[in-house]
């Protein structure tokens, strides 16, 4: 493990904290396959959502897929709500280039029109190649480009980053 | 060396279900399965193949396979273009890679092909440029790949699992494509028991060799049976005297609820369409609760969507 990176759980700790004043009874929180999805399902526990937690695998909505095509194992998305009006906190584990977020709201608007789109990262680790900012970070590093940072769930359900 | 796959294992054409790992089955099914739900969004398309041109190609006429490619190709955001070549060039006879070259330098990227010969996805398939790819959606007594991979999804959607299965198969296999492909299908998924149920001048001699085991008794054929799935009897084949008629046909091989009742109490009844109401299959089991045969419609959707995007990736 990296020495600088933070504790994967102390980082959605205090993600919670900064998301807990804004939440209201309409907001809907939503994972990003796979790292993201591990994130919300926290993050909708520790904010006490009554809401359902939804997923989005953004596979069919990716900017290179002629380039290297389908990824092999495609998980289905599950929205078990209508998108119509409603806000939604779209949740992802590391921002990078901002091309998930940007496949990932293109793929929101084709359930429905949402009345706003937040979005929450486990990491910011720069590099942005779109004008897409985090609403919410629960941590801001500048990483090398050859560089990748990976959340990991261990078999006891602990999450935990590395870098490779 | 395998046609159909890229050097690296990838899916670049699909033409038989035959050779093709399990793996490569499964993830087709797999990707089917995250495909079900765009039917039912707002917006019914995903923008996957924009841009992509996709060409039809069906020498043979069809409704149902024509009709959901291209439904699934726009599910997808392709641009599809369907010729039905029976009634253009090939009356003026122009051949058949003519026909697709002439394609081609319209820039297809996809072609899928339906023809009364065997082996004519495969003929195509070796001409064409290797940014092409090229789905069989039947030729021939050869195979119908799809239509086996949708069998397998509607399968795998009401019995879960395929290793504790009994699959009957019931009627013309000698002149099936889809019987060729499902019998593929099955035992590439581990299916430990299939059968073949039918009279004896409609069951290939030697069939035994593809995995099958043979009955020209039906409830004999029938009993304990998971899955039951009734062929088309083509009424041509009467003409050529192979049976004596509809009715007697009928009589043994024609799926009735009391012979149905010998197969397992939860047995699924599927069929790939167009049925002969009275001559394979009784009303009274087509339009049963035991009949999944328009959910196999459905699925032939998301089927054909995960299939036309498994091959259309990663080519540029």
């Amino acid at each position: 493990m990296h020495a600088s990176l933070p504790d994967a759980t102390t980082l959605i700790g205090r993600l919670a904290e900064a998301i807990a004043p804004t939440l209201t009874a309409d907001t809907y929180i939503v994972g990003i396959h796979t790292g993201g999805v591990w994130v919300a399902e926290r993050l909708h526990a520790l904010l006490k959502c009554t809401q359902p937690l939804g997923t989005l695998d953004i596979s069919f909505y990716r900017d290179d897929f002629s380039r290297i095509g389908l990824h092999p194992q495609v998980k289905p998305s599950n929205l078990p709500f209508d998108l119509e009006g409603r806000s939604i906190l779209l949740v992802d584990d590391v921002l990078h280039s901002g091309r998930t977020v940007r496949a990932a709201m293109n793929e929101l608007f084709d359930y429905g029109r949402p009345a706003a789109i937040r979005l929450a990262v486990l990491i910011d680790r720069g590099g942005h190649e779109l004008p897409i900012r985090p609403d919410f970070a629960g941590h801001v590093v500048d990483i090398p480009k050859h560089q990748n940072i990976i959340l990991s769930r261990l078999d006891d359900g602990h999450l935990t980053l590395s870098l490779a | 060396m395998n046609l159909q796959l890229t050097e690296d294992g990838k899916l670049h054409h699909l033409l038989t279900l035959d050779g093709l790992p399990r793996a490569i089955l499964t993830q087709i099914l797999d990707t089917a399965e995250s495909f079900m739900d765009v039917g039912e969004r707002e917006v019914k398309k995903v923008p996957l193949l924009r841009g992509k041109s996709i060409f039809n190609l069906f020498f043979e006429p069809s409704t149902r396979t024509r009709t959901t490619f291209e439904i699934a190709a726009k599910r997808l955001s392709a641009d599809v273009v369907n010729l039905n070549i029976s009634t253009s060039s090939q009356s003026k006879g122009e051949a058949i890679l003519d026909t697709v070259d002439n394609l081609s330098a319209m820039h297809a990227d996809m072609f899928i092909v339906r023809h009364s010969q065997s082996g004519a996805a495969h003929f195509i398939a070796r001409h064409v440029a290797p940014h092409i790819s090229v789905v069989n959606a039947g030729d021939g007594r050869h195979a119908h790949p799809t239509q086996g991979l949708l069998d397998m999804f509607t399968i795998r959607r009401y019995k879960g699992a395929f290793h504790n299965l009994t699959v009957a198969i019931v009627g013309d296999v000698l002149h099936s494509r889809v019987a060729r492909s499902q019998i593929h299908a099955l035992t590439t998924l581990g299916v430990p028991e299939v059968r073949v149920i039918g009279p004896k001048t409609l069951l290939p001699t030697g069939i035994e060799q593809m995995g099958v085991k043979v009955f020209h008794d039906m409830e004999a054929g029938l009993k304990g049976c998971d899955v039951v799935i009734m062929l088309r009897l083509q009424n041509e084949r009467m003409k050529s005297a192979r049976l004596p008629s509809s009715q007697e046909y009928f009589k043994f091989f024609g799926l009735t609820p009391e012979k149905l009742a010998l197969a397992k109490p939860d047995a699924i009844v599927m069929h790939p369409g167009p049925m002969n109401r009275g001559v394979e299959i009784d009303s009274a089991v087509a339009d049963g609760p035991q009949s999944v045969i328009l959910p196999q419609v459905t699925y032939g959707i998301a089927v054909r969507m995960a299939v036309m995007a498994m091959l259309a990736g990663g080519t540029a």
